[in-house]
């Protein structure tokens, strides 16, 4: 099944940009009349949704931020009618506060199809079995991907995250052909099923991987490919679009963004300016068709180039050709994103420590390690070691109860680590080699 | 009275890695001050450094002025018999009078056995260690 939705991903692309247009003037119109967010957004800036008159005019729209995200916690950015929403999922904002994302019916089913698309684009059908590996729950990744590969109609296993050698197992015990996670978990999934002495090549029906949720480079791909015997395919979304919407093809040049889905525009993030087909710069994501929670312009803080080039699949819809990073300070650890101000905001919350950290992320084996180092203030200094431990274990309950991933707690004297501001870049040390 | 035999131990903060001990151990050295006895508790990537010193005032001073976090605790010290059941009788008598040792720790040599402890309550661990006939060792005996 080389197609999931023929008509659609087979238009020419003056074809797709005729109707991003068409869509683009409907979401404008439908947000200004519904959403009071961009009501006063558009009027603020001078635009009406009948000035929209030709694709490039999406960037006279008001843009979004996360802070705008932050903001509006946790529904002032629905539109109505609210009893027509569904489903919520729930991801990490930038400080304490999370980022509730809202579906209705129709959301699901785009986004279900929007992956289920991509899923076929790999040369997937009903015949497969999906191993999805990818965390069920207030996680968008676990559920979109099940969706989508139901909505496929190939068969899917709800593994979840962990337990690594059961996952080995049913790769074993059941024709699963396809397995969803992050591209480190796939690692380490090799690793353990090695050390079981079982071949993913030769003793299981494994034969592509769909990852993402993390960044990763072309020689990790390698080493998948090399070691798992797969075809790795690397996957993009994100809860505030949905979730994981777009996969790379059968050619794995590029991811393709659905025109009918997504309208994404790249800009230097300096000047505002469009950059050039092909040209790397920051994303700005509207989709064009979600009810509940559509986010104009939303600037999703990753870097990209996009091509419309046209694709060796026989596909005009564009490409995101790589992710080479963030315009902010986020980081991916386990596929989990995470912000600096995240902890900085959990430590005010702990008189004990002062407000002066500094995180250290590597990789151990094939798994994240986060590691975060706060001064004990010297008030809380006391010779009962118990009590230090607890201060500890204080610390490290709180920041995963905020950043949802275990973290290492190592406190140290006060004055002891880089202060303020201005030296940001060493409140983090990313030792890992993507 | 029995106040003279609350002893001031100091308590420092100290990062688990090389060199650490060395320059607190340093600082002690340049300042002319003696340990009587010294005991490490770890926890994962940091320690509490507990020591006797001859001059804990001065010790606590030099130290915090060397960025060192430092507390000044309250134990006792109990004169053991240098010989089997010496340690029996003491925790006895702390069991006895239902007292509860937080830590111990103790050094032997120069014909006397000295356990070191911080407990619950300090006040009536000196009175049920005395009226059971044992020593303590008293402030001024350090310094």
């Amino acid at each position: 099944m080389p197609f999931f939705n023929h008509a659609i991903e087979t238009l020419r692309r003056s074809e797709i940009e005729e109707m991003q247009l068409k869509l683009l003037r409907a979401q404008a119109r439908r947000m200004y009349e519904r959403s009071p967010f961009y009501h006063a957004r558009m009027r603020e800036v001078e635009v009406m949704p009948d000035d929209i008159t030709r694709l490039d005019d999406v960037r006279r729209l008001p843009t979004t931020k996360k802070t705008d995200l932050r903001d509006n916690y946790p529904d002032k950015l629905f539109v109505p009618p609210l009893e027509k929403i569904v489903r919520y999922h729930v991801s990490s904002g930038t400080t304490g506060q999370p980022t509730v994302v809202a579906y209705t019916r129709n959301d699901i089913e785009m986004w279900s199809e929007s992956l289920a698309r991509a899923f076929a684009s790999t040369g997937m059908g009903e015949s497969d079995v999906i191993q999805v590996a990818n965390g069920y729950g207030l996680f968008s990744g676990g559920m979109g991907m099940h969706y989508a590969g139901e909505k496929l109609g190939a068969t899917v296993l709800p593994a979840g995250t962990g337990n690594t050698r059961r996952q080995v197992q049913f790769m074993m015990d059941l024709p699963v052909t396809c397995i969803a996670c992050t591209p480190s978990y796939m690692l380490q999934i090799a690793e353990v099923a090695q050390s079981m002495g079982v071949s993913l090549q030769d003793d299981t029906r494994l034969e592509r991987g769909i990852l993402g949720a993390e960044p990763w480079s072309d020689s990790m791909k390698a080493k998948i490919e090399d070691e798992a015997g797969i075809k790795a395919y690397n996957c993009y979304g994100a809860s505030e679009l949905s979730g994981p919407l777009f996969t790379e093809c059968e050619a794995q040049d590029g991811i393709h963004v659905w025109g009918d889905m997504a309208l994404v525009e790249i800009i230097d993030p300096d000047t505002g300016e469009a950059c050039a087909d092909g040209e790397k710069g920051e994303m700005i994501v509207t989709m064009l068709q979600k009810e509940a929670m559509p986010l104009l312009r939303y600037r999703i803080g990753d870097m990209s180039s996009l091509s419309w080039d046209p694709c060796e699949c026989g596909r005009e819809h564009p490409r995101l050709m790589r992710l080479t990073g963030r315009v902010d300070d986020m980081m991916v650890i386990r596929g989990i994103n995470v912000f600096p101000s995240q902890v900085e905001h959990l430590l005010y919350e702990v008189p004990e420590v002062g407000k002066n950290f500094q995180i250290v992320v590597d990789r151990v084996g094939n798994l994240d390690t986060m590691l975060i180092k706060v001064e004990l203030e010297p008030e809380a200094f006391t010779d009962d070691i118990l009590k230090l431990r607890h201060i500890n274990r204080q610390v490290a309950d709180g920041l995963k109860a905020v950043l949802n991933i275990k973290v290492e707690v190592q406190l140290v004297g006060p004055g002891t680590l880089p202060k303020g501001e201005s030296e940001k870049a060493s409140r983090v040390i990313d030792k890992r080699v993507m | 009275m029995s106040e003279r035999y609350i002893i001031e131990q100091i308590s420092m903060f100290c990062k688990n890695e090389p060199g650490r001990l060395a320059s607190m151990a340093r600082v002690l050295e340049e300042n002319g001050i003696n340990m009587l006895a010294l005991s490490i508790a770890e926890a994962n990537d940091f320690g509490v450094v507990r020591a006797l010193v001859d001059k804990s005032d001065r010790a606590k001073e030099v130290l915090t002025d060397m960025g060192f976090m430092v507390k000044v605790t309250e134990v006792i010290g109990v004169n053991m018999r240098d010989e089997p059941g010496g340690l029996t009788c003491i925790a006895t008598t702390l069991a006895d009078a239902d007292i509860n040792i937080d830590y111990a720790y103790a050094y032997s040599g120069k014909g006397a056995a000295v356990l070191i402890l911080r407990v619950s309550d300090t006040m009536v661990a000196v009175k049920a260690i005395l009226d059971a006939g044992h020593e303590l060792l008293s402030r001024d005996q350090l310094g």
